[in-house]
């Protein structure tokens, strides 16, 4: 590696480099909560009678919800439309992390659910999905003849 | 440090974690509007304060989840939101709306009369 002419430019570097690492540390963890991966972000529970799932989609219109279950497979789309404004409009925009657009995600649930009972109830911006599991067939004695 | 004020610290911290809320800031002639996410927060668990030029916004979820209920997988592991935002003067604090649907806040704060764009007519000399 070349040294750089100036020393202080690389302590200068070595500076920059430092503040964002903090920058970095200082966000930790609590962005990695919500921001990080896909949308929705969700959560998974179980009861011995159901499979809980939250998906963490606040602003949606609970009618253009699709969820969908398939040989243990729950999908969740929808369209989150964006509050940001047209191009042409006069307002500037200083921070845009908010989600917007399609998004679709997928999650393999255990096989023993029952596609027949699944309740989904959106509230204060939390989809909840909750789904029975099969009754256990019952142990039965086979008689032999 | 001994071991007991360590844990009470860690106890602490973990009470003290929060989420960063996502946000979209615009700015137009007549103010700022915020919109922020905030799943599972219902209105009276939001608490909106603006203390000199310090804008806090805080809430906690509110989620009934079944009895004996074992977490399996979780994206979102900490049940509370913060995220504090530094007001610039021209901003009248008076003047806030804020509006709280399916877990998205819209707050709008109002520009001071006085800070609205004007246009300024030039004369010839």
């Amino acid at each position: 590696m070349e040294l750089s002419l100036f020393p202080r430019d690389m302590f200068a570097e070595l500076d920059r480099l430092q503040r964002q690492m903090q920058q970095v540390f200082e966000f930790s963890p609590s962005i990695r909560g919500m921001a990080s991966g896909r949308f929705p972000p969700l959560n998974v529970g179980s009861t011995a009678e159901s499979a809980e799932i939250y998906a963490f989609a606040p602003g949606l219109d609970p009618a253009g919800i699709e969820v969908n279950l398939d040989r243990g497979v729950l999908s969740i789309s929808g369209d989150r439309k964006s509050d940001l404004p047209h191009e042409d409009a006069k307002a500037s925009v200083h921070a845009n992390e908010r989600f917007g657009g399609r998004f679709h995600r997928v999650i393999t649930l255990s096989d023993d659910l029952d596609p027949d009972s699944v309740e989904a109830k959106y509230r204060d911006g939390v989809l909840h999905v909750s789904i029975k599991r099969l009754a256990t067939a019952q142990p039965r004695r086979i008689n032999v003849n | 440090m001994d071991e007991k004020t360590a844990v009470a610290r860690e106890l602490q911290a973990a009470e003290l974690a929060t989420l960063l809320p996502p946000v979209d800031i615009l700015e137009d002639a007549t103010g700022i509007t915020l919109y922020a996410d905030l799943p599972g927060v219902p209105k009276e668990k939001l608490h909106i304060e603006v203390d000199g030029d310090t804008l806090t916004i805080e809430g906690e979820m509110d989620m009934r989840m079944p009895d004996g209920m074992e977490a399996t997988h979780a994206e979102v592991s900490v049940p509370r939101f913060r995220r504090v935002f530094t007001l610039s003067k021209e901003l009248d604090t008076g003047k806030l709306e804020a509006l709280l649907t399916q877990g998205v806040l819209k707050l709008h704060i109002q520009k001071a009369q006085h800070a609205k764009p004007r246009r300024i007519s030039i004369q010839s000399g």
